[in-house]
């Protein structure tokens, strides 16, 4: 089983997560941070004080899915997330050692 | 231009005054100057609960926005206690030119007829309570030079304290009969009362306690302005009671200066705002809020005793001069005034005083039996002089007196957190609570 991770722009979370359902990954975990990479962050002033505010608001999504669907993913969400603009944001993936379901006790694929 | 403006000023007064009845002149209440009155304390109390605790709050990190509000509930309770005990009859009671009197304790003798000679038209225990919203939101915006630092129990002392040393006899000295309302100084709602005296203890408490971990350095940006803007709105709209309330009684004049106050906060707002779009490129909500706030502030002292053109042009002077000393300034002598109590309140509260003295229209301040106080303008030159009299004196005792009030906080409990504290979060290290993820 893989763990495929992406960050990408939260506009773009829906795209791909539509995308996702459409190749059958029914489940998925999202959560809201913040990062850089070649993207510049912005200026704030409030009443003359300046901050350089590095980070920029991303969304990453997490899906386990089983190890022959990985590269089917992440050509998904690649295809959903892309606008060709700096920011655009990463996938990374990993594997996975376990994984269970917790209200049947399933394990393996079967918990995907 | 303004000697036409002055003369349509009179005629328009002229006539109010032939359509009204005979005023002031009859110590009786009067249920319609009641009623106003009443709604003007519902509205200056508004403007501390919970107007300054949102404008406050919003502009303070996260960690520390129900500290924050906090120092607005806790200011009401102490000050208006000790208002009832003592503060209403050492600055209201009393023919001393400096000290008040001791008569109306616990507001004993404060019976359901009793009539103060401030506002003869209206219950004491009415005026009472509305001069005691004015002590309550003084004090309450001391607390914002020194945000996300000082402790609660050093804010509630200072607080009662502050009320005792520098407020009440503030008020007593200026609205209450004392040496300075003899000396002929005009201060309609509290230009130096409470708009001087909140920026001068704010900067002396700011200066005292010192500058916020990081400052310069770390990113302070406020949490969530919008609760500023919201707060901003009720300080706004309070301020018709503060001002306009300051009649102490229905009328044109009450009118007058409601308008004065709105243009002038119209103006702040769009000269600040102004300033920013130049100088920064964008204009910010922060920056219309804090000028809307500058006009308003500088208008209160003129508001009952202008035109409503003067209101706007005040709020212009306000927007500007409050702008530049809420940013340049600051930053070139390098204090944390953390929300810009003297930069708005105090450097604006001087201005408006000092131009009280030069726009004060007499038409606007006569009754059936006084002629007016005239301004600059209208050739009173003296009048400038005892503005710049009240400014000085009130500049002086308040430093003073908030030196010794610090002081003593200091020695009894501690004015700061410790550093820990600091870093923490003063809502988790003060209070125990969080304001969640």
């Amino acid at each position: 089983m893989k763990l495929i991770t992406a960050i990408v722009k939260p506009y773009k979370l829906d795209d791909v997560r539509a995308s996702l359902d459409r190749l059958g990954v029914h489940g998925m975990t999202v959560t809201e941070v913040k990062g850089y990479g070649r993207q510049k962050g912005h200026t704030e002033i409030y009443r003359g004080a300046e901050y350089e505010v590095n980070f920029v608001p991303k969304t990453r999504v997490e899906v386990v899915v089983a190890d022959r669907m990985a590269d089917e993913v992440v050509a998904a969400i690649r295809a959903a997330a892309v606008t060709g603009k700096i920011g655009d944001g990463k996938i990374f993936v990993s594997s996975i050692e376990a994984a269970y379901r917790i209200r049947t006790g399933e394990s393996g694929e079967d918990a995907l | 231009m303004h000697k036409s403006l002055a003369r349509a000023g009179l005629a328009t007064a002229a006539a109010v005054m032939s359509a009204a009845p005979a005023m002031a002149a009859d110590a009786k209440i009067d249920p319609a100057d009641t009623a106003f009155m009443i709604a003007a304390t519902t509205l200056v109390l508004l403007m501390t609960l919970p107007g300054l605790a949102l404008f406050y709050c919003g502009m303070v990190r996260r960690k520390n926005v129900l500290a924050t509000m906090a120092q607005s509930v806790a200011a009401t309770a102490v000050v208006s206690l000790l208002w009832f005990a003592f503060g209403y009859s050492f600055a209201f009671r009393g023919d001393g030119a400096v000290f008040g009197g001791l008569d109306r304790l616990f507001l004993s003798g404060i019976g359901i007829d009793s009539i103060s000679p401030f506002a003869n038209t209206i219950p004491e225990m009415l005026f009472m309570a509305y001069q005691m919203t004015f002590a309550v939101i003084t004090c309450a915006l001391v607390g914002g030079a020194v945000a996300d630092r000082m402790k609660f129990s050093a804010f509630a002392l200072f607080c009662a304290l502050w009320l005792l040393l520098v407020y009440v006899p503030s008020a007593h000295w200026v609205w209450g009969g004392g040496f300075l309302a003899r000396l002929g100084l005009i201060d309609f709602a509290g230009g130096t009362v409470v708009h001087i005296n909140a920026g001068v203890a704010g900067l002396t408490a700011a200066l005292i306690v010192g500058v916020r971990q990081g400052y310069g350095r770390e990113n302070l940006a406020p949490s969530d302005l919008s609760l500023a803007v919201i707060g901003a709105g009720m300080l706004w709209v309070g301020w018709f009671g503060f001002n306009g309330g300051s009649a102490l009684g229905v009328g044109s004049r009450a009118v007058f200066a409601i308008v004065a106050t709105h243009l002038s906060a119209c103006a702040g707002a769009t000269v600040w705002s102004g300033f920013e779009w130049v100088k920064r490129g964008k204009p910010s909500v922060l920056g219309l809020i804090s000028g809307a706030v500058a006009g308003l502030g500088a208008i209160t002292p003129a508001s009952g005793y202008v035109l409503p053109w003067h209101g706007a042009l005040i709020g212009a002077l306000a927007g500007a001069v409050c702008y530049f000393a809420s940013t340049s300034l600051k930053s070139k002598i390098g204090y944390d005034d953390s929300l810009d109590v003297f930069g708005v309140h105090g450097v604006g509260g001087v201005l408006g005083t000092l131009l009280a003295g030069v726009f004060a229209t007499a038409a606007i301040s006569a009754s059936a039996t006084t002629p007016g106080v005239a301004g600059l303008l209208e050739g009173n030159v003296a009048q400038l002089g005892a503005q710049a009299i009240g400014v000085v004196v009130t500049v002086v005792w308040c430093i003073v007196g908030t030196w010794v009030a610090l002081r003593i906080v200091d020695a009894v409990v501690g004015l700061r957190v410790s550093p820990e504290q600091e870093r923490e979060g003063l809502d988790v290290a003060l209070h125990g609570e969080a304001m969640g993820l």
